[in-house]
């Protein structure tokens, strides 16, 4: 049996909004005590801390955040530096940050002020998707109690730090929560990704030093460092440290978001706070563990592994942003890894000819797979195009749209071969609804 | 990629409200001064509110001279996000979730709803009350399948749509009657249904007294004096 989190180690005590999230009501929950210490304590001591907690990022990729941090300038030249949080949160399966922007707002904003001390920023953006406008409104209210407060503004907390946050907000364009299409439209542009290098840690938002972390990933940094990186290394496996918010959703009993440890069985994952999945667990077809970028993962891997980033690794996929999509038997899991490419093509900038055409060309092939209208011998063409896209592209999102059809291909590939034979045999047994849009 | 373009019909003339002019102020204001094309953004999403939730073309100028930028510069920002409306839409804009999570839990079922009620998919209701259009992921997965409406005095999600609920929804909105945003059952945010299994622990919220910085160089001398003494 795995030892359960307790309510007392989760960071996120207002995940559901049932408590008030105004700076009263944070305050009472831990928010901004001895902010002003930990400011004293130096920048040095607050990087060496989030290190030492082992936090990797929590928007996809996993990078350690204090290492992270410490790739900024030591010295502050004519060029200012700049924090930017990543709150675009748009990964299909995700929706985690939204709950931190409206319920627990002071967490980020007191999480962005330690961040931006410790990096030397005396400015910090964070940028939210378009669509969240309710929780813009919310974070737009917090931060300005915390401008009345004195917690942030000129010297901030008493700490002798000049600091302002702003808010700024996208127009529902998937690709700005990759960093440097963030940055870019972050100045107003279309948000086309950046070649790297230069990285952003060099030359970012305006040409200056600028970092770009996760809305969770800076969240949780004020109270790592209250409660102490030992605390927070003490959960999940060794390099997969701490406590993570999981999105649960799709074919489970009561779909919802929970803040675990890492490394937790994502069995019990799904029976513990889902609900289970709909019609018990072997009626499980399969799992995209990490937000609809990641390869999925039939029931035979699903039954034992568990929810971290090397663990997921190891099957050949990722642990992402942690939103499980749960899908059941009676999923048309072609139709879902289909409606996916469409997503993909639909949010590909268009800026590099792989991802572009690619995109289009994917989804194209995957709706004739759906109604098993295509060779047999098209299914290893689709996959000799996914690795094709993978890796040719300025950023991710190649790979996050190849992804997903390899994973179908890889654990699946009988079912599409089937639909085939169906289809040419004169009895399509598959009769999908038409899916996507164009 | 999506491709758009320009509404045909454009009106002749058009010209933000002072109301929106100031807004975009009190945004140009939030980055250095020679950046001020930073909030060229939400001066567009400004700029759709005060036209009837669309972007006509001389918005689009009317900002270009505002922030000091080329047409064409703001011509591409606002083709290339999607939540620009670029022909006019209903009085209540519904946008309906269709990625895989929603599509999973019935956002098939909800396109239905909105054929029949409103019309193929990207019209207008005949009486310029509804509009609806499929969009992507709009992250609130653990409530599926939902919608975002925009209305007249905001935007709001509508979650854990049926069927049933759904086209009461519309209806309601359609008779002008008052509609309850966020889940439509009897959930609070995104907890589990029935209650929380989490965050529930007795006195957890007036017990909360983090300890001060436990490994704090300070308080790591202070002790290592101690154990000398």
């Amino acid at each position: 049996m795995v030892e359960l989190l307790q309510d007392k180690d989760r960071i996120f005590t207002n995940l559901y909004g049932l408590q008030d999230w105004r700076l009263e009501g944070a305050k009472k929950r831990g928010a901004w005590l001895g902010t002003k210490e930990i400011l004293e304590e130096g920048r040095d001591w607050i990087i060496d801390n989030m290190k030492a907690s082992g936090l990797r990022g929590r928007g996809g990729a996993g990078f350690p955040t204090g290492l992270k941090w410490s790739f900024m300038p030591k010295e502050v030249t004519n060029r200012p530096h700049y924090l930017v949080v990543n709150a675009d949160e748009s990964e299909p399966g995700t929706c985690k940050d939204r709950e931190m922007l409206r319920h627990d707002p002071h967490l980020l904003i007191e999480g962005c002020l330690v961040a931006s001390f410790a990096m030397q920023a005396h400015k910090c953006y964070i940028y939210l998707r378009g669509e969240y406008v309710q929780e813009r409104n919310r974070l737009q209210a917090a931060i300005d109690e915390a401008y009345k407060a004195g917690l942030v503004g000129k010297n901030a907390c008493g700490s002798g730090w000049d600091f302002d946050i702003y808010m700024h907000h996208g127009a529902g364009a998937y690709i700005c929560g990759e960093e440097t299409a963030l940055l870019e439209s972050l100045e107003g542009k279309k948000g086309q990704p950046r070649l790297k290098p230069p990285f952003p840690a060099n030359s970012g938002l305006y040409g200056c030093p600028t970092t770009v972390n996760n809305v969770e990933s800076i969240a949780v940094v004020p109270t790592i460092l209250r409660r102490g990186a030992t605390w927070f290394k003490s959960f999940g496996r060794e390099n997969n440290a701490g406590t993570k918010v999981y999105c649960i959703s799709g074919h489970v009993n009561k779909p919802c978001n929970v803040e675990e440890a890492l490394s937790i069985p994502m069995k019990t994952l799904i029976e513990e706070y889902a609900g289970g999945v709909r019609g018990g667990w072997d009626n499980l077809k399969c799992v995209i563990p990490g937000g609809s970028s990641v390869p999925l993962l039939p029931k035979e891997i699903c039954d034992t592994v568990l929810m971290d980033f090397d663990a997921l690794r190891e099957v050949q996929s990722g642990l992402g942003t942690a939103g499980m999509i749960v899908m059941d038997n009676s999923t048309d899991v072609v139709a879902a890894i289909a409606r996916l490419s469409y997503f993909y093509k639909h949010e590909s900038c268009g800026q590099c000819t792989p991802c572009r055409e690619g995109t289009g060309w994917m989804w194209r092939v995957m709706e004739r797979m759906v109604r098993g209208e295509a060779e047999t011998s098209e299914i290893d063409m689709l996959l000799a195009v996914t690795k094709q896209v993978e890796g040719h592209t300025i950023c991710a999102l190649g790979d996050a749209a190849a992804w997903p059809i390899q994973g179908l291909i890889r654990h699946f590939r009988h079912e599409i071969e089937d639909r085939i034979d169906n289809y040419r045999a004169g009895k399509p047994v598959f009769v999908s609804t038409n899916i996507a849009a164009e | 990629m999506s491709s758009r373009r320009l509404a045909k019909n454009q009106p002749t003339d058009f010209k933000l409200s002072k109301k929106a002019l100031k807004e975009i102020e009190v945004w140009a204001k939030k980055y250095p001064k020679d950046r001020r094309r930073s909030a060229l953004i939400p001066a567009l999403w400004i700029a759709q509110k005060d036209a009837d939730g669309w972007l006509p073309e001389m918005a689009i100028r009317e900002l270009g001279d505002l922030l000091g930028m080329a047409y064409i510069r703001v011509y591409e920002v606002a083709t290339f996000y999607t939540m620009f409306n670029l022909e006019p839409v209903g009085t209540h804009h519904i946008q309906l979730c269709g990625t895989t999570p929603c599509w999973l839990r019935g956002a098939g079922e909800l396109k239905k709803v909105c054929e029949s009620k409103i019309g193929p998919k990207g019209s207008v209701s005949a009486d310029g009350k509804l509009s609806w259009i499929e969009v992507e992921c709009l992250g609130a997965c653990a409530n599926a399948p939902m919608v975002q409406i925009s209305n007249a005095d905001g935007d709001d999600y509508y979650e854990d749509l049926t069927e049933e609920n759904f086209g009461k929804l519309i209806d309601d909105l359609a008779a002008g009657r008052p509609v309850k945003a966020g889940p439509q059952n009897d959930r609070h945010t995104s907890e589990p249904t029935g209650g929380a299994s989490t965050l529930n622990t007795k006195g957890l919220y007036n017990k909360i007294k983090a300890k001060k910085l436990p490994n704090s160089q300070a308080k790591k001398a202070a002790a290592k004096k101690k154990v000398k003494s």
